[in-house]
């Protein structure tokens, strides 16, 4: 990677854009795609009957307030945390999505605007009586389009989604079009739709037990109303899980380098099925007390356990999509390392320090190991690792070699490291030479007694390996 | 001659001192032309709702607390008003922002990134800020009944928010400083240090003047508006004065440029310089004066006739944005014409060198006599037990030769045991090797037993 190395060794990098980003998923699922659609429903119910009318501009309240504060905001922090951390891979994907995302973008605007204009002029007041009916015939429509571009924003990015995550088109085809035809789109689009659905039914819920007064005749309306609407789709988001869940292996199987992975991604998938049954049934059973017994209320804070478990099911899901694409950033184009695989062979043979402008040790030395060792370990692993955070690799050493409580053994680490993604298949071969492998085992062999964070450019600035100090070394 | 060779090697030593990093190898997605227009257009439309939402904010700040002090309603229903516009502008900020974004990515690249990771921690800050100051300013708006006997807390609410965009222009600023620097990548220590770059501070008040001027004449023409109803709306407040007090602003704002213009273009570094974009800029500085001179006669003139030359004087101050925006682009290439020629360069040498070490590496070499002699079992080892297992010494899992001493004449459990291993050693379980067929099984565990 020829950038300056952003790191974050406690959190991890990872964790910062998976936080920015599950947390634009929620609110653009649960708020916008599938909670438009509700309010909308309720505008509709409510020309005839003014209650309803009022209970979804309370909801839509709470939906503008956040979408287009937190929503908004985490959108772009998904652009600002993963060029952060990942700027080889999302400089390409730009590079060859522009058109996609400028698309997108429009797209977007458009949806922005919509929303505006639906919360902003519900309650304008009109000269006359028939102006007033007039106006507010105008104010569904925007409704209707608000919701249906809230959902072709969604069916976009599930293309670039898809497109990333589709062995071989990237090498083949860079057309965004592939990105619609990819085998995985259809199912993910729609299992995405239904969920969406379901979660900004358990939202709309919560929130009206806050909005409505126990005893009114609204409260039981909208109970049974959310509650149907929660049954409803329930069974298409169980169905369309599945649908998503037998695409998966089809289309990913062939991604994995070698059949051990799929053990590994067995246990993952598994537990898709087990959070994807557990979750919906969980709701089914709140959901369900509601409809039957709309009078007795429990707790308000009770209605929170449907959301959340909506969110869990909505977060694994993304969790699954992520890991499967390993060991690839891009399918079969860039490693999560950020290497291109059409850079391996020049890397392994000349080591990676070489290439990287920005690094203090352009070559490994018998004086400089400890030093060079730091820079593959920022260069190479911390994309995903830490050296003592989340995912760290003292941990991981420590484990595999049995907690002993002894120094790893250096020839032990090497074999392992140069072999691991035969065996682990989500991780990408070691990139360097064999030089910059010694170097990186001298490293953490090192903070597995004296942990020291390393520290990424933001905190130590850059310094550079100068040209004298290369001939220096390499004339002993 | 010698002079020459000593700037050279000057250049060849400034070159030394700022890194040189290699481009993608990806082509640009549209012709490069193009997508400059699409920056600079696309940036100026961010950058007039970002005037907005700023310059509305501060100005709504200012007329709730003379409300308070002159206990006068009708600044307080102004301070509302401005408050509504501000709220909507604060979203197209953020969205009119994205495309500007995505095309200084794809379009700077590496100077982007590199000023972004140098100043890292600040600059992923900018997402939670400015969710708690789009917070802060609907708390502000949505509570003006319940807060309106304790306006203190009212004002702090809004102060704080104002605070946060007074704060965060100094983020962007750095970083853009920074990306048109490269022989400064090196003396950044994160976001504080970068603050030092020369023209951060200078750049910042151009930015707040604009604000204010930009503000001023959009909130001229929204209380002027027929559909407006400002008599229905305000009790002792007149339209007249208001239209006064938002030209002052305009006018104040846009004198003062001309005083903090002179400074940003003289803190500028050098490199970037040049007389194509000085000629743009101060064009567009002179286009500003006759719309300043109208506002001034219009200020000064008859009451009845204030607002006349309005879109004229809109028109030209537009002009003269248009004109900063494309200077201001022109200065960034200048300055990054020759790094981009060096980073050029390394990029094809680069793409060249991995083309040959792939080509030596496919070349059949050396390594073909080795494959030859694997034995099938051997294949198995070397794809899918090598990881964790040496011949003659305790990786992961024990040596192979430990292995064929235990299972000595035992091809079946040991075929067994690969299938679905147990736990006997302490440290991580030998995953089950499911992926291997009978054939696979039986082949590398006769090659294990032959091992001594």
């Amino acid at each position: 990677m020829d950038f300056p190395i952003f790191h974050l060794d406690f959190f991890g990098d990872r964790l910062m854009i998976a936080v920015i980003a599950i947390l634009h998923v929620l609110i653009n699922h649960g708020l916008a795609v599938g909670l438009v659609p509700i309010v909308l429903c309720m505008e509709i119910k409510g020309l005839k009957d003014p209650t309803w009318d009022r209970l979804a501009y309370k909801i839509l309240t709470v939906a503008f307030i956040i979408t287009t504060t937190v929503g908004a905001l985490t959108g772009v922090g998904i652009w600002f945390s993963s060029s952060l951390i990942n700027p080889y891979s999302i400089g390409s994907l730009i590079r060859v999505f522009y058109g996609a995302w400028f698309v997108e973008w429009t797209v977007f605007v458009t949806e922005v605007i919509l929303i505006m204009i639906y919360y902003l002029t519900w309650k304008k007041k009109h000269k006359t009586e028939a102006h007033q009916l007039v106006g507010k015939s105008y104010h569904v429509l925007t409704g209707y389009a608000l919701a249906i571009f809230s959902w072709v924003t969604m069916a976009i990015i599930v293309a670039i989604l898809g497109f990333m995550m589709d062995p071989g088109n990237w090498n083949n085809d860079r057309t965004f079009l592939s990105g619609f035809t990819n085998p995985i789109y259809v199912p993910q689009l729609t299992f995405r739709t239904f969920l969406a659905l379901t979660t900004g039914g358990a939202v709309a819920l919560c929130l009206t037990m806050f909005f409505t007064d126990k005893n009114s005749e609204i409260r039981k309306k909208s109970v049974r109303f959310l509650s149907k609407w929660i049954f409803a789709f329930i069974p298409f988001t169980l169905i369309a899980g599945f649908w998503y869940y037998l695409v998966i292996p089809e289309g990913m199987l062939k991604n994995m380098s070698v059949a051990v992975g799929t053990q590994q991604f067995q246990n993952y998938y598994e537990i898709l099925r087990q959070v994807l049954m557990y979750s919906l049934g969980g709701v089914l059973l709140i959901v369900g007390f509601a409809f039957l017994y709309p009078r007795f209320t429990p707790p308000k804070w009770a209605f929170f356990i449907p959301v959340l478990l909506m969110f869990g099911l909505l977060g694994y899901f993304e969790r699954v999509r992520e890991f499967i694409r390993k060991p690839y950033v891009i399918g079969g184009y860039m490693y999560s390392n950020t290497f291109r695989v059409e850079d391996y062979p020049l890397l392994q043979r000349d080591g990676i320090l070489k290439h990287s402008a920005f690094v203090s040790t352009k070559e490994v030395t018998a004086h400089n190991q400890y030093e060079a060792g730091k820079n593959v370990f920022l260069i190479a692993c911390s994309r995903c690792h830490t050296t003592g955070g989340v995912n760290s690799l003292v941990e991981k050493f420590d484990n595999m070699y049995g907690n002993t409580g002894k120094p790893w053994g250096a020839s032990a680490m090497k074999a392992y490291i140069s072999n691991m993604h035969l065996s682990r298949y989500y991780m990408p071969p070691f990139p360097g030479n064999e030089k910059e492998l010694d170097a990186l085992i001298v490293y953490l062999k090192g903070i597995q007694f004296n942990s020291a964070p390393a520290e990424g450019v933001q905190n130590t600035g850059l310094e550079l390996g100068t040209a004298k100090d290369q001939s220096l070394t390499s004339n002993p | 001659m010698n002079i020459l060779a000593n700037i050279f090697s000057a250049c060849l030593l400034l070159v030394q001192q700022t890194p040189v990093p290699k481009d993608l190898p990806l082509p640009l997605p549209l012709p490069e032309e193009l997508l400059v227009v699409l920056l600079v257009v696309s940036f100026l439309v961010h950058i007039l709702f970002v005037n907005l939402m700023f310059g509305g904010a501060l100005l709504t700040l200012f007329f709730e607390a003379l409300g308070y002090v002159k206990k006068n309603e009708d600044y307080d229903k102004l301070s509302l008003e401005i408050a509504k516009t501000t709220t909507v502008n604060k979203s197209m900020a953020v969205v009119m922002g994205v495309a500007p974004l995505l095309t200084i990515n794809t379009l700077y690249t590496l100077y982007f990134y590199t000023a972004n990771a140098l100043t890292g921690l600040m600059w992923i800050m900018i997402i939670p800020l400015v969710i708690v100051a789009f917070l802060l300013l609907y708390a502000h708006k949505y509570t003006y009944e319940a807060l309106r006997h304790n306006k203190p807390l009212h004002l702090a609410i809004l102060a704080l928010a104002v605070g946060l965009f007074l704060f965060i222009p100094l983020i962007f600023l750095t970083n853009i400083n920074l990306m048109i620097q490269p022989d400064k990548w090196l003396m950044v220590k994160g976001f504080v240090s970068a603050l030092g770059l020369p023209n951060v501070w200078p750049r910042y008040f151009h930015f707040i003047m604009a604000s204010l001027g930009v503000t001023g004449l959009f909130l001229f023409w929204w209380f002027s508006r027929r559909a407006y109803d400002f008599e229905g709306t305000f009790n002792t407040l007149k339209l007249y004065d208001l239209k006064k007090r938002f030209y002052s602003i305009t006018f104040g704002a846009s004198v003062a440029q001309f005083l903090i213009g002179p400074i940003v273009l003289l803190t500028l570094p050098e490199k970037g310089l040049s007389w194509h974009m000085i000629l743009v800029i101060v064009t567009g500085a002179s286009i500003s004066i006759p719309a300043l001179v109208y506002i001034w006669k219009e200020i000064n003139g008859e009451p009845a006739k204030i607002g006349r030359r309005f879109p004229w004087i809109a028109t030209c101050l537009s002009f003269t944005v248009i004109f900063m925006g494309y200077g201001r682009h022109l200065y960034r290439a200048t300055s990054l014409e020759t790094h981009q020629k060096l980073v050029k360069q390394k990029t094809e040498e680069y793409r060249l060198a991995v083309e040959e070490a792939r080509k030596e590496a496919l070349s059949p070499q050396k390594d073909t006599t080795q494959v030859a002699v694997l034995s099938p079992g051997q294949v198995v080892y070397e794809n899918n037990c090598k990881a964790c297992h040496a011949l003659d010494q305790t990786l992961v899992g024990p040596s192979f030769k430990e292995a064929a001493a235990i299972y000595k004449n035992d091809k079946a459990s040991l075929m067994a045991w690969i299938k679905k291993p147990g736990k006997k050693r302490e440290g991580a379980a030998m995953p089950a090797q499911t992926q291997l067929n009978e054939k696979e099984l039986g082949d590398v565990a006769d090659w294990i037993l032959t091992l001594k």
